[in-house]
């Protein structure tokens, strides 16, 4: 008899990770993706006549605190409704113990891939606007993400734009229109994210979170992922590497953008900067206040980050008002005409 | 500050420099402080049409052409007086009155604080 070899090994293993859908409306198409936590498939909502992507578990999970986090990141998307976030359909268990979370499928490409055919600064600078502006409406809900990276983003195919995983999203307390600590879908959130545990992904990881400081991380540690998703889009690389300690102790600091790319512009190296910075209390606030920066760039409009020359103030105030130069220079002109012509 | 307040203290600074330009016209030395007055609150008036409409409709040309036609019309009503010698003087009127009324029209469109819930984009 012939030893079983690797391919044939991982075959069997993935035939028998995969879960019977049989107990529920769905039926098993594909599988997507797979993660620390589950596997995502595609599958058919047989009642509802649509696909489906469902997350579910790798094995019944005896401890439950990974059905606990599962549970926990789906009722956080269902608090999110906003275009920028995946709606959900359902949370169920299936048959053989695994929990399951259905979602919509959402058919497109991870950000960084589908940049790769966007060469052009503005859109992909509007894309990330769409970002940040997803960001800060999850900020408002009181909701970090705290795995911001351009494989968490997905581009639809009008240019929609879904950031995805929410699984190690924390909420930061009872804010303006969401339920008390006590009785909200994120009770127990402490106990998910204990102090000294990292999780995420160390290029894109603030800091502060990846000292494993838990306290510490607020929206600010979402602020310096919209800055790493940022210099990625700017310069098509991570602003970390994966081993981001020097022997010493030290951070290796973040390489600027423009000394990757000088062609890159120094207001938006600028930005990128401030959102990428050790210290939160550097950065921006929150991703509002980010969405706002961008969106003054893209209008020409002056800066938190970039104080640009004087002359160069000057002539982006011109170029923006030149109806109002024209209107004023017409009434100069005739004002001068009048007077010469009366002289003369 | 509000559109109608830009409207209204733009409208004022620029009627009340439009008339201080008289000074450069030495025959008009006898009405200087009638046409200072007069331009000035021509320029209020100008800026209190302009920048209501600016804070009811957002609409930069609309909100331009508007000023450009409530400036020339104010200002042929003031050219409608004649001067001591009984002289008309349109051209010299309504042509500083009607750009700086578009002025006012772009300013008020372009800056100046929009109340929530009041301009259809």
């Amino acid at each position: 008899m012939s030893p079983l070899n690797d391919g044939v090994l991982n075959h069997l293993l993935r035939v028998i990770d995969e879960p019977d859908l049989s107990s529920t409306k769905y039926r098993m198409h594909e599988r997507l993706a797979s993660g620390g936590m589950g596997t995502i498939y595609l599958a058919y909502d047989a009642e509802l006549e649509r696909p489906a992507a469902v997350k579910v578990l790798h094995v019944p999970d005896p401890s439950g605190e990974l059905e606990a986090r599962l549970i926990r990141e789906a009722r956080i998307m269902a608090r999110l409704e906003h275009p920028g976030i995946v709606p959900i359909h359902e949370v169920g268990r299936l048959a053989c113990g695994r929990v399951f979370c259905a979602m919509k499928y959402v058919r497109g490409q991870p950000l960084d891939r589908y940049v790769r055919d966007v060469p052009d600064l503005q859109t992909r600078l509007r894309l990330f606007l769409k970002i940040c502006e997803t960001m800060a409406f999850a900020h408002d809900q009181g909701i970090i993400h705290r795995d911001l990276k351009p494989a968490n983003i997905m581009v639809g195919p009008f240019g929609e734009v879904l950031v995805m995983d929410w699984g190690l999203a924390k909420s930061l307390g009872t804010t303006a229109g969401s339920e008390s600590a006590a009785g909200s879908p994120m009770a127990g959130d402490d106990q998910l994210t204990q102090g000294g545990v990292v999780a995420g992904t160390p290029a894109f990881m603030a800091p502060e979170q990846a000292d494993g400081r838990a306290q510490a991380v607020d929206v600010r540690a979402d602020v310096y992922g919209l800055g790493g998703v940022l210099y990625f889009l700017l310069t098509g690389k991570a602003p970390g590497t994966k081993d981001r300690e020097h022997p010493d102790g030290q951070y290796a600091p973040v390489i600027r953008p423009r000394f990757r790319d000088s062609e890159i512009p120094k207001a938006l190296d600028a930005v990128c900067m401030k959102a990428l910075a050790t210290l939160p209390e550097h950065r921006y606030a929150n991703g509002n206040a980010l969405a706002e920066e961008i969106s003054d760039y893209l209008d020409g409009r002056p800066l938190q980050a970039y104080r640009p020359p004087l002359w160069s103030r000057a002539a982006a105030w011109c170029s923006r008002n030149k109806v109002l130069l024209a209107l004023l220079g017409a009434y100069l002109l005739m004002r001068f005409l009048l007077i010469f012509l009366r002289k003369s | 500050m509000s559109k109608l307040t830009l409207g209204i203290v733009l409208g004022g600074i620029l009627g009340l420099l439009d008339g201080l330009s008289t000074f450069f016209v030495p025959e008009a030395a006898d009405m200087m402080v009638q046409i200072i007055v007069g331009s000035t609150l021509k320029g209020l008036v100008t800026g209190v049409i302009i920048g209501y409409f600016a804070v009811k409709r957002k609409a930069l040309w609309t909100g331009i052409f508007l000023g450009l036609g409530v400036g020339l019309f104010l200002s042929y009503l003031a050219a409608l007086m004649p001067d001591p010698s009984g002289q008309h003087h349109y051209f010299e009127i309504m042509l500083p009155g009607g750009i700086l009324g578009a002025v006012v029209g772009f300013a008020t469109q372009k800056f100046g604080r929009q109340s929530a819930g009041t301009a259809n984009a």
